[in-house]
C-alpha cells in the first residue's frame, strides 16, 4: 500500500509528510517530523500528553490519523516560545516548580494554553475540569493549577496596561 | 497494519459507496475516540477506514426553521458547545455530549459515534432518547429514519443495516416552558464511565407537567426510553408522589449487571435518586426558577 501525502500546517508553517494509514498524527510529528515534544504516555488518550490544538480545538494526537491532518493548522508544544522568550505559562510553571519529571509537561501547557485563549479569567473549580483529561503522577496538580491561574491573572492585567 | 486504506470522501454517496462496496472490514471514522483505540488493542482491525469529516452534511450543526436543531452525527462535543444557541435550548443534551471523556476527547468525539459505539453507558445516549430524537441514516438502498433508541441493538451492535450510515440527528422544536438535564452516577468527579445516566427532558405549562420523556443508561444492555416515567410525570404538577412514581418505573426498568463499577442493587437504587434529581433540574431551567 502506498504511502498518504500530506500537506498542513504546524506551528504557521507549511509543512507535507508522508504516512501510513495506520499511523497516528503523534507517530507523525514524533517520527518523520522530529517534533518530539508531544510526548507518548498512554496512547488511548486518557493521559493527554500527546496534547496538540487542530483547527484550534485541543485534542489528544494519539487519537488521530496522520492522514486526517490534511489541510488542519496544527499548533504543538513547539510553537510556544517565541525563540528564546517563552510563553507566559511555561515561565510561571518554571517559577512555581509545576513539574518533575516532565512527561506530562507539554500537554499540561498546550491545553492550558487552550483554556486560556478560550477563557482568560477561569475558576479554579474551571482549571482543574479542563485539566482533568492531563495526568500527572508528581506534583498532586496544585503547582499546575497555581501556574495556570497566576499565568491567568498576569495575562489579563497585561492585557489591561497595553489598553491604558 | 499496513493493509488499511484510508478514505476520505467529499461526497456522502462516495462514502456509502466506499463503506457498502468494502462490507464488515470497513469502520466509518468520525472522532476516532473509540475506533483508534480499539485499533490500537487489537479489537478491531479495518481493511477500510473511511472518514466522513470531510463531508459538510456530517459535522453542520444547525438551527431548522421550525426551531428544531439538526447535528451532524460527527459534529464533535466542543463544536456543540461553541455553538450559540444549542446549549441555551437542549442544555441537558449538550451536558451530556460533554461528560464524554476529557477536554481533548470531547474537541474530536461526536454523539454519532457515541450512539453507534453501541455502550450502555454510552452518556449522550439517554440525553438524545430523552430529547426525542430522530437519526437519520443512509445505505445503499436510500435514507430512513429511526428513533434515537431503537439504534442500539445490545453492547457494541446496532440495528443499522449493512452498509448504512448514520447521518445526523434531529431534534424537535420546543414549545414555551420546555428543557431538559442529564445527571451521571460515577465514583470519580470526572473521566469515567458512567455507572447510572439519566435524561430528562421536560415542558411545563402553568405549574403543570404537559410534556415528559426520561432517558436511562448504563443499567440494561441498551440504553432505555422509560415511558412508564413519563406516564407519571405526565399532568401532574412534579410533587412528591408522582416524582417517586417515575422514580419507581425507572427502577423498574433497570436489568443491570454486576461490575467494578456498581452492584445490581445499587444501580436499581441510583436510577431512583437520579430520576428525582434531573428532574428537578430540568424543571428549574423549564420554569426559569
Amino acid at each position: 500500500m502506498a504511502k498518504i501525502h500530506v500537506t498542513t500546517t504546524i506551528n504557521g508553517e507549511p509543512m507535507e509528510y508522508l504516512c501510513e494509514p495506520s499511523d497516528t498524527m503523534l507517530d507523525a510529528l514524533r517520527g518523520s517530523l522530529g517534533l518530539t515534544g508531544s510526548k507518548e504516555g498512554c496512547s488511548s488518550g486518557d493521559c493527554g500528553a500527546c496534547s496538540i490544538t487542530v483547527d484550534d480545538r485541543l485534542i489528544c494526537s494519539c487519537l488521530m490519523l496522520a492522514a486526517e491532518a490534511e489541510g488542519a493548522e496544527i499548533r504543538t508544544i513547539e510553537g510556544m516560545a517565541h525563540g528564546e522568550r517563552l510563553h507566559p505559562l511555561q515561565q510561571k510553571f518554571l517559577e512555581h516548580a509545576a513539574l518533575q519529571c516532565g512527561i506530562c509537561t507539554s500537554g499540561m501547557l498546550v491545553a492550558s494554553d487552550a483554556l486560556l485563549r478560550k477563557n482568560p479569567n477561569p475558576s479554579e473549580e474551571e482549571v482543574r475540569f479542563w485539566l482533568a483529561g492531563n495526568l500527572c503522577r508528581c506534583t498532586g496538580y496544585d503547582k499546575i493549577v497555581r501556574a495556570v491561574m497566576e499565568t491567568a491573572a498576569e495575562m489579563r492585567d497585561g492585557i489591561k496596561e497595553a489598553a491604558q | 497494519m499496513a493493509d488499511i486504506k484510508y478514505l476520505a470522501p467529499r461526497t456522502l454517496d462516495e462514502a456509502i459507496g466506499a463503506f457498502a462496496a468494502a462490507g464488515s472490514a470497513a469502520r466509518i471514522l468520525a472522532g476516532g475516540t473509540d475506533l483508534l483505540v480499539q485499533m490500537r488493542s487489537g479489537m478491531v482491525r479495518p481493511g477500510v477506514i473511511v472518514d466522513i469529516k470531510k463531508i459538510a452534511e456530517m459535522t453542520a450543526i444547525e438551527e431548522t426553521a421550525d426551531g428544531g436543531f439538526r447535528i451532524g452525527a460527527a459534529a464533535s462535543g466542543m463544536a456543540l458547545a461553541e455553538h450559540p444557541r444549542f446549549g441555551k435550548v437542549w442544555p441537558g443534551v449538550l451536558e451530556a455530549v460533554n461528560l464524554i471523556g476529557s477536554k481533548q476527547v470531547q474537541g474530536r468525539a461526536s454523539a454519532g459515534g457515541n450512539l453507534m459505539n453501541g455502550s450502555p453507558a454510552g452518556d449522550s445516549v439517554p440525553a438524545m432518547i430523552a430529547a426525542g430524537a430522530v437519526v437519520t441514516v443512509q445505505g445503499p438502498n436510500g435514507r430512513r429514519e429511526m428513533k434515537v433508541e431503537e439504534v442500539p441493538a445490545g453492547p457494541g451492535r446496532t440495528n443499522l443495516k449493512p452498509g448504512e450510515i448514520l447521518i445526523s440527528f434531529q431534534l424537535p422544536p420546543r414549545p414555551p416552558g420546555s428543557s431538559d438535564a442529564y445527571l451521571r452516577m460515577i465514583p470519580r468527579t470526572e473521566m469515567d464511565i458512567a455507572v447510572v445516566g439519566l435524561g430528562v427532558s421536560l415542558t411545563i405549562k402553568d405549574g403543570v407537567c404537559t410534556e415528559a420523556r426520561v432517558g436511562l443508561g448504563a443499567v440494561a444492555p441498551t440504553a432505555l426510553l422509560v415511558e412508564g416515567a413519563a406516564t407519571a410525570l405526565i399532568g401532574s404538577k412534579l410533587d412528591d408522589t408522582a416524582i417517586e412514581k417515575a422514580a419507581e418505573a425507572c427502577r423498574a426498568a433497570c436489568r443491570p449487571i454486576d461490575d467494578k463499577r456498581g452492584t445490581i442493587a445499587y444501580r436499581i437504587k441510583t436510577a431512583g435518586v437520579l430520576l428525582k434529581r434531573t428532574t428537578a433540574i430540568a424543571a428549574k431551567r423549564a420554569t426559569g426558577k
